[in-house]
Order: structure tokens, then C-alpha cells, then sequence
């Protein structure tokens, strides 16, 4: 079984975000560059897969501009088979990178595909659902928990109300969340492997999906700022503190 | 004019408050005319309610066995159909509307605007990106519908007082059924609603066991406020999962929020920043939570919190 895992590069988590002053964007020049953690998670969990016997092959991929080779190569260190990199300089808005990796999908004919349930980016949390749609295929988002049998996949999926449990046939779209698992970490010698696996890139002209901005962002803005409160010495000045505002 | 169709959140024949929240974002554009889709194998309680909602116009029931769990790629189909002549389909940003949304949308054809916290005009929206470190205005072509999830912490609960026709569609969409729900399991708890909670009292990373973890529980229950906890106390497995609060967890906007040993990561402040007033207790001065608090004690939290239980 083939599993392909959407592996998007994002700004890293721990960099704290700067807006332009003239609100045009947000400062990427010069930050750091990494996995969309829960990507790292959806390629744990097909490697894991792989591990139990039950893949044989876990393929990497990336929609992002061609600087992401590098990206690649640590998906490939971390374990992945091959990579496959479609290239393309536009921010890629979800419904495009979703009937992307549809064709990605139709080339490949993986049994999974697992994503990140959101990138932390866009924060969007669409790709793998509308993936899902377009290929009229099964979705298991918010994974917490994933047994495959045979043709199915057994998923434990964290929602608001708990935790829920849903049977999927074969192929099917599943989506990470935090819980699934703890991504392994790169060794040194692995780098120096994936050197050599196969890295395939396609350009996005050729994958035939309309391109295209579906929503058009014109400004962004810092968050409102809460102003600065004040420290209280103790419990009976906070509990005096609170009963003044009339909350306790 | 603006024609909404919102899609209703329900669970064990009740309505989520995550609805009439989204009735009140549609509010936003004025004129709008809003209409609720009750999709269920009985939607008859939750139709009633949704047509207790003041401003909704008119709810759709669409009673299917194949409904009776939400399973996003059977709703889908069906929310498409019944989406046509709506210039929006709304539903809660909550996890019941994101594993939905994205499906109708994908089946419309169109992009989603996801977490709408403003309205600026009836294409026009403003939403969250890196964990709310920016803060977008997006536009949505005119052309098409528009699909969208509504950050459920941004908008009060439309009030009640509404006495809208119910209707019942029966909807002609081929429903998949590669999926099958198995089960269900909610947390038990009598304390209120993490997302509707006026009150929520959280627990971080430093209470350090699920036996300890006690102290907020009983604090919470003193204040009769909901219970809350940072990943850290989530994954460490003091707390289960639904409880977490944050950019991956639950965004929320009590009238009062009480961190107690949580650092105050951006990912964690991103959920309460909504918040009315914040209260945080940590034995660390310097911890970032105090960059946002109200109301700031810096001391040993085994020691305060007993204290503050005793106090109220
Ligand atoms: C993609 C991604 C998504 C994430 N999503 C979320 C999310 O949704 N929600 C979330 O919360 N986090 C999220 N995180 C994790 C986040 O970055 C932090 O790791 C987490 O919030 C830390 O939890 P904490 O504050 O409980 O623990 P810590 O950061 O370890 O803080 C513990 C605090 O307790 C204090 N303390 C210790 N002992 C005492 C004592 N006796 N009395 C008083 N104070 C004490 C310490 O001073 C410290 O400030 C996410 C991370 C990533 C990468
Ligand atoms: N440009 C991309 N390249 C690779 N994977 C992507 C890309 N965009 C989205 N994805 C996948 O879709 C998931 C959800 O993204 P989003 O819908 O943008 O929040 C991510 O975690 C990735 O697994």
C-alpha cells in the first residue's frame, strides 16, 4: 500500500509574526522555514505505517516554490521514499492545493493520503476535506488514533463533544491532530541518504488545475492589542479585583 | 439581497449554541434574509429551536437515517443541494462546521473563508491567520457563493424570541456509505459548556498529574465556571482532549478566564484572546501570560488556588 503525505513548508511556529507597517503582508524575509508541524505528524504516522509492514511505500509532497527542495530532503530524511515537489511561486490557497494533489492522487493511486488538519500559515483547515470531495473518497479529519485492517481505517478523531470513532473504506483522506503521534527526529546519517532518494518536480503549469487566487486578501492587520493589566499581591486583592469588575 | 443558509450544530436532539452565533455574523450584513438547515434522523426538537433564534426567517429539515451522526461527506451532498439560490452557506467554526464546510464548498466549486471574526460587506470578511498573529481582510468573488465558517468566539448568540415556519425538504443527493460511525465518546460532566461558558478556569502543564488537576476542577465548580487546559496539560494526559483551549484546541470568549500555571505560549493566547477579563496565576514573573492578563498574581499555585477556593 502507497501512502502520500501533504507536506507543506510553513514559517515555524516559534517565530513570532511581524506585520508590514504598510499592511501588505506579513515579514517572511529572513525568518525560519519549516514543516507544518502537523504534516510532521501525518509523515510520522505513515512511516509508522510502513514500519508495521502494513505500507510499503510513503511518498512526500509539496506544492511551494522551488526553494523547497531542501524541505523535501528532510521529509526524505525523516523516511519518506520519494518526494514528489510541484513547483510553483503563488501562495497556493486550499481548493487549488486540494484538486492539485487530486491529479498528484490519480498519478500515484495511494490507499491514504494523510494531511495536516490545518497548515499554521493559512490556518485554513480545508485542504483535506475538500480533497476528499473531489475524489468522492472517505474523510477522517482531526485524527487522534489510526488502526488500518485489510480495507478499512479505524479512526479516532477529537472533536469538540470527545472523542468519535469512525470506520473508513479504502482509499481515504485522513488528517492529523496533535495527539497521533510524536515525529521522530532527523539522524545525521539519514541526510546524508536521502541525498540520494528521488526527488521528482512538476511544474504546476503542467498539472492542467486551474491556477488562480479563489479569495483575494487586501489587508492585513495586527491583531487588537490587550492593553496591559495589573499585578495583584495577593488573593484577597485579586478576589477584591474580581468582585469590583462583579465576576465573582 | 443576501440570502444566508446556515447550517445547524447539534448533538443528542439539542441545538449548539454555535448556531445562533452564526445567525448573528449573517446579521451582520444588512437586509440579509436567514434561513437554518436541520440536517437529522429526527431534526423535529432541534427545528424548534432553531426557529426560536430572533431573525432567522425559515428552517429546513431534512430528516434521514443516514443523518442521525454527522458524517461530513453524507451531510455535504445534501447541504449542496439545498445550498442552491443561497448567496451564502454559513456554518460554526467549530468541529462539527470544519470537517463539514470545506466539503460544501468543494462540491460548490468555490473557496471557503474560514474563522470569519468581521464583516465588512457581504463579500468582504475579516479572519485570523498564524494563530491570530495577523489579522486578514478577505474578499470572496461576487459571482459565486460564498462559504464560510464562523469563528463562533467573535459573534454573542443570536438572542431567542424568533417564531420562524419550519419546513421540511427532502433532498435527492446520492449519499455515500464508505463511512460509518462507530461511536461516540463525551466527556460526562455536568459543569458547563467550555464554549458557552460566562466562566472558564484553566489548568496548565504545571499541575503536574491528573490527580492534582483536581484543584481546578473544584475551583471551577466553586466559581461555576467551565474547566479549560493548555496542550500541555492535554497531551500530558491529565485532561482529556476536548478541553483543550487554543489555536488547535478551542477558541473561546468568556466573560472571565483563568489561566493557573499556563506560560502563555501565542498558540494558547490565541484562544482567550477574546476573552472579557484574564486572570493568570504562575510562579513565573516573567511568564508571557502576564503580557495579556487583567489581573496577574505571580506565586505557587498549589498554594493560591486552594486559597482563592476558600476566599470565594
Ligand atoms: C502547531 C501547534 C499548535 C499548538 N496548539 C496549542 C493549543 O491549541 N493550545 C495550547 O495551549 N497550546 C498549543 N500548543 C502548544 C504551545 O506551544 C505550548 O507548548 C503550550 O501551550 C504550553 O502549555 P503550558 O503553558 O501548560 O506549559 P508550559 O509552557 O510548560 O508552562 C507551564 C507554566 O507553569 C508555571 N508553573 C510551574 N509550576 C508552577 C506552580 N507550582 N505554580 C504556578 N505556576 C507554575 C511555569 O512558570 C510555566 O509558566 C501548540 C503548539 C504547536 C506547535
Ligand atoms: N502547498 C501545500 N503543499 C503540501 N501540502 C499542502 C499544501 N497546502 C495544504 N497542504 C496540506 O493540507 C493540510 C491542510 O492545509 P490548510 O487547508 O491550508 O489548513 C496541510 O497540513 C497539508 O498537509
Amino acid at each position: 500500500m502507497k501512502i502520500l503525505v501533504g507536506y507543506k513548508r510553513v514559517v515555524d511556529y516559534n517565530v513570532r509574526i511581524q506585520v508590514k507597517p504598510d499592511g501588505s503582508g506579513v515579514v517572511t524575509e529572513g525568518v525560519k522555514l519549516s514543516a507544518n508541524p502537523f504534516d510532521d505528524i501525518a509523515l510520522e504516522e505513515a512511516l509508522r505505517l510502513r514500519d508495521k509492514g502494513i505500507a510499503t511505500e510513503v511518498v512526500v509532497a509539496t506544492l511551494g516554490p522551488a526553494d523547497c527542495q531542501a524541505h523535501l530532503r528532510n521529509g526524505l530524511a525523516m523516511g519518506a521514499n520519494r518526494a514528489i515537489h510541484v513547483v510553483t511561486d503563488q501562495a497556493v490557497q486550499p481548493l487549488t492545493a486540494a484538486r492539485a494533489l487530486l491529479k498528484l492522487v490519480e498519478k500515484e493511486q495511494p490507499q491514504i493520503v494523510l494531511l495536516g488538519k490545518q497548515a499554521i500559515d493559512d490556518d485554513a483547515n480545508q485542504t483535506g476535506q475538500m480533497l476528499a470531495t473531489l475524489w468522492g473518497r472517505p474523510q477522517a479529519t482531526f485524527a487522534g488514533k489510526v488502526e488500518v485492517n485489510g480495507d478499512h481505517a479505524t479512526v479516532v478523531r477529537e472533536v469538540d463533544a470527545g472523542l468519535e470513532t469512525l470506520e473508513v473504506q479504502l482509499p481515504a483522506v485522513i488528517t492529523t491532530d496533535l495527539r497521533l503521534n510524536e515525529p521522530r527526529f532527523i539522524k545525521l546519517p539519514d541526510i546524508m541518504k536521502a541525498k540520494s532518494k528521488p526527488l521528482e518536480t512538476i511544474a504546476f503549469a503542467d498539472l492542467g488545475v486551474e491556477a488562480g487566487d479563489h479569495l483575494k486578501t487586501s489587508h492585513y492587520a495586527p491583531p487588537a492589542k490587550r492593553s496591559k493589566g495589573v499585578m495583584v499581591k495577593d488573593v484577597a486583592e485579586l478576589v477584591s479585583a474580581l468582585k469590583a469588575k462583579g465576576l465573582v | 439581497m443576501s440570502k444566508f443558509l446556515i447550517v445547524a450544530e447539534h448533538l443528542g436532539g439539542k441545538l449548539n449554541s454555535s448556531t445562533a452565533r452564526c445567525v448573528s455574523c449573517a446579521q451582520a450584513i444588512a437586509g440579509a434574509e436567514i434561513h437554518v438547515a436541520v440536517l437529522s434522523d429526527a431534526p423535529e426538537a432541534v427545528a424548534a429551536e432553531a426557529a426560536r433564534i430572533a431573525g432567522v426567517a425559515k428552517v429546513i429539515t431534512v430528516a434521514n437515517a443516514a443523518n442521525a451522526h454527522p458524517v461530513a461527506q453524507v451531510l455535504a451532498p445534501q447541504v449542496a443541494k439545498l445550498a442552491a439560490g443561497y448567496s451564502h452557506v454559513f456554518g460554526p467554526s467549530t468541529t462539527f462546521g470544519k470537517d463539514l464546510m470545506p466539503c460544501v464548498a468543494a462540491l460548490l466549486g468555490v473557496a471557503q473563508v474560514s474563522d470569519i471574526m468581521a464583516v465588512e460587506g457581504p463579500h468582504v470578511f475579516k479572519r485570523p491567520i498564524y494563530a491570530g498573529n495577523a489579522i486578514i481582510t478577505v474578499e470572496a468573488p461576487s459571482s459565486m457563493a460564498v462559504v464560510g465558517t464562523v469563528r463562533t468566539a467573535s459573534w454573542p448568540a443570536a438572542g431567542n424570541g424568533g417564531a420562524a415556519a419550519v419546513e421540511a425538504a427532502s433532498v435527492d443527493a446520492a449519499l455515500p456509505s464508505h463511512t460509518r460511525f462507530v461511536s461516540l465518546q463525551q466527556g460526562k460532566s455536568d459543569r458547563p459548556d467550555l464554549q458557552g461558558a460566562s466562566k472558564v478556569v484553566s489548568g496548565g502543564r504545571a499541575l503536574g498529574s491528573a490527580d492534582a488537576f483536581k484543584i481546578i476542577y473544584s475551583l471551577a465548580d466553586k466559581m461555576g465556571a467551565a474547566v479549560g487546559a493548555s496542550r500541555a496539560a492535554v497531551d500530558a494526559g491529565y485532561v482529556p482532549n476536548e478541553l483543550q483551549v487554543g489555536q488547535t484546541g478551542k477558541i473561546i470568549a468568556p466573560e472571565l478566564y483563568v489561566a493557573i500555571g499556563i506560560s502563555g505560549a501565542i498558540q494558547h493566547l490565541t484562544g482567550i484572546k477574546d476573552a472579557g477579563t484574564i486572570v493568570a496565576i504562575n510562579k513565573d514573573a516573567e511568564a508571557p501570560i502576564f503580557e495579556i492578563a487583567d489581573f496577574g498574581l505571580v506565586g505557587d499555585l498549589f498554594q493560591i488556588v486552594p486559597e482563592l477556593e476558600q476566599s470565594l
